[in-house]
């Protein structure tokens, strides 16, 4: 098969923080670097960040990245490989640096001095008071970051292949991953790019779940692009859902609000949180405020016509406060909420936010999977940063504030060793023509014409599922229910059709192509979680409700090959310093 | 087919990809304008259309969310014409 083939020492497919900061490394170091996005690249999800960057700058009170490290173990539940965070919580500082030298216009103290906020799950002094460690571009940190990064890659040449869809990861003759086949979506034309090392830094998952945050970009591409390649995915159970989306839309509510003072109140107008977190209410962490608002709803104390939703009370804050701290929020409640938090409550409920789980990595961005006899074995040339990897810095739970700091760490260091990588290995291996057909097939396939089941149709079908039976509360019998019904999906997913076979602009192929993607990774969610019998961190269980670090303090690992799972040790050695061993997790 | 026809259609598809953002709120406001009002736009007002989705995202948002007004008086008329169409209705309205 003859196809148009493009060369280059590095393939980035994504172009958000991680997928971007990775490429500056790389372009700056005089390599030659391909960035394919599916978007243009400042559209990526990760100028929808909001919150902040976690740095233990200490300028606001006295902090220390060990208390930042602290911190991160345990909100992962103690799920989180403690290496990578006290080195993700130590590069934090310098990355922050980097930033503001690059050009991020952080908020600024009175002295000049990076203004940070605090946020929940931050202490001082390993479980103290309350920590200030969040560095912002006022409430558009994401976006500051991401002009930034871009404008700093077209300076260094980046070559970016804008609205170019990512197909498969090709393999050369000896199953060396060597780059990727990816199709123009402007022209309906395959490309195939050849690499020395190829990173995935396609962000997240959350359009695998009906009531999501996450843009419709995010159908977690790369992700099942490593499933296909025979990679498994690591954690993928646990997935974060944040408290306060708009109800039935998903749109985030930040948890600025509750920061400054708004908290939730079921239909009796009770402030439920003081229930279930009597010292941080409202501030608990989001797994612990997203089960307590599905707990009220299940008990019948939740709002409106359905009782399906829970209230965020903020009037009592003032037009003012919520005009001056809240910017955004007052008026995406009218537009999407048809609310004013002014004069009445927003109605919320937790909305799919974040996944933690993903391509399983070292602290290099290397993609490692198990090679028999418990030991690992790094995939040579494939490199994952990102959302869509998981080197285990937030375990079972995410803290607020380490999303940005995860992308920009690690995509700048799978930078670093991408180019050292293609330094010991300078040749350009050549994709086999059987590991093209295959990506080829997975493209062709939608030229099928006749009957079929619509694409759409099938999609909101799937969504729902996810949303019913792996969503905020898992029983096995949900769960059980939900995987049977995600394999008669799948069964139905090569008899789905389009009705449209053109190919300029053929947005109904890229959807086809990405319900693929979610369905790949959806299950690898359901199986994973319906095999973890126990309830931690974002993963809850009903019928399981303890943490059970006996039998589970390990990492998930979910082949698709036969739906098979198979686990491996949290690494719970630091690197210098002494290891936080599982305690009760109490806010 | 008609190619006129065609041709709209083609530039349907081109400008619902141009809708994919990296914000959720974006999507659903420019995606939901596609498909209710953007048949109802004059030739001048298609344009428009075109130029808004070339903007960046931070800078929709902020049109959207009211933190900032698009200094063209057309841009200006265009965000509040997708915000009448696509807002949610005050409940009990």
């Amino acid at each position: 098969m003859s196809l148009p083939t493009r060369h280059f020492d590095a393939l980035i497919i994504g172009a958000g923080g991680a997928g971007l900061n990775a490429a500056l490394q790389l372009a700056s170091a005089e390599l030659r670097v391909a960035v394919v996005s599916k978007v243009f690249p400042t559209r990526s999800h990760t100028v929808a960040a909001q919150g902040g960057v976690n740095a233990a700058l200490a300028n606001m009170m006295p902090d220390s990245w060990h208390w930042h490290m602290f911190d991160t173990v345990k909100g992962s539940d103690y799920l989180g490989d403690q290496d990578a965070i006290e080195f993700m919580c130590r590069e934090a500082i310098p990355t922050v640096y980097e930033l503001e030298h690059a050009g991020v216009p952080f908020s600024r103290l009175d002295n000049g001095k990076i203004y940070q906020r605090p946020f929940g799950g931050q202490s001082q002094n390993f479980g103290g008071d309350q920590a200030a460690r969040t560095c912002a571009a006022a409430d558009r940190t994401g976006h500051a970051i991401l002009h930034t990064l871009y404008q700093q890659n077209i300076r260094a040449r980046t070559h970016f292949f804008d609205e170019f869809f990512a197909i498969d990861l090709v393999r050369d003759a000896e199953g060396v991953i060597c780059g990727a086949l990816v199709l123009e979506i402007e022209t309906g034309e395959p490309l195939l790019i050849e690499s020395k090392a190829t990173l995935l830094a396609t962000g997240g998952c959350g359009q695998v779940f009906r009531t999501t945050s996450n843009a419709h970009i995010n159908t977690g591409d790369g992700t099942a692009m490593a499933l296909r390649a025979g990679i498994p995915l690591m954690d993928m159970e646990f997935f974060q859902f944040h408290p306060t989306g708009i109800a039935g839309k998903g749109m985030l509510i930040t948890e600025g609000t509750r920061g400054e003072g708004g908290y939730l109140i079921n239909k009796d107008g009770e402030r439920f949180m003081e229930r279930y977190a009597p010292r941080a209410k409202d501030l608990a962490s989001r797994d612990v405020v997203s089960r307590a608002i599905v707990t009220e709803v299940k008990e019948g104390r939740g709002c409106g016509e359905h009782g399906d939703y829970v209230m965020l009370k903020l009037d009592h804050l003032g037009e003012a406060v919520i005009s001056k701290r809240l910017p955004g929020i007052r008026e995406s409640s009218k537009i999407f909420a048809g609310c004013d938090p002014v004069i009445e409550p927003i109605p919320v409920f937790p909305t799919a936010h974040y996944a933690m789980g993903g391509i399983p990595t070292d602290r290099f961005g290397r993609v490692a999977m198990p090679a028999g006899h418990g030991s690992e074995e790094v995939v040579a040339g494939l490199y994952a940063a990102g959302e869509c990897a998981c080197a285990s810095v937030h375990g079972a739970n995410r803290l607020g504030g380490n999303s940005l700091l995860d992308i920009l760490v690690f995509g700048r260091l799978a930078g670093k060793d991408i180019i050292d990588f293609v330094r010991e290995n300078p040749y350009q291996r050549t994709a086999d023509s059987a590991s093209l057909d295959w990506a080829m097939a997975r493209l062709s396939r939608w030229d099928q014409k006749g009957q079929g089941i619509p694409v759409q149709e099938l999609r909101a079908e799937f969504r729902k599922c996810m949303e019913d039976h792996a969503g905020v509360f898992r029983t096995e019998a949900i769960m059980s229910e939900g995987v049977e019904k995600l394999r008669e999906i799948r069964a139905r997913l090569p008899e789905a059709r389009l009705t449209d076979h053109s190919k300029v602009f053929n947005t109904a192929r890229i959807e086809a192509l990405e319900l693929e993607n979610m369905v790949d990774v959806g299950f690898s969610i359901a199986v994973s979680a319906l095999h973890r019998q126990e309830s931690r961190g974002a993963h809850s269980r009903p019928d399981h409700p303890e943490r059970d670090d006996q039998s589970w303090l390990k990492h998930s690992l979910y082949y698709q090959d036969g739906d098979r799972m198979d686990y491996k040790p949290v690494r719970t050695k630091p690197l210098t310093v002494e290891s936080f061993p599982p305690k009760e997790r109490v806010y | 087919m008609d190619p006129l026809v065609a041709d709209d259609e083609q530039e349907i598809r081109r400008l619902r990809w141009q809708c994919r953002r990296g914000m959720l709120e974006l999507d659903h406001l420019l995606d939901r304008f596609l498909d209710l009002g953007y048949a109802d736009l004059t030739t001048a007002e298609r344009i428009g259309f075109v130029a808004l989705l070339g903007e960046q995202d931070q800078r929709l948002s902020d049109w959207f969310m009211a933190r900032a007004e698009p200094p063209d008086p057309g841009m200006r008329a265009l965000v509040a014409r997708i915000l009448e169409v696509v807002r949610e209705r005050p409940r009990g309205a």
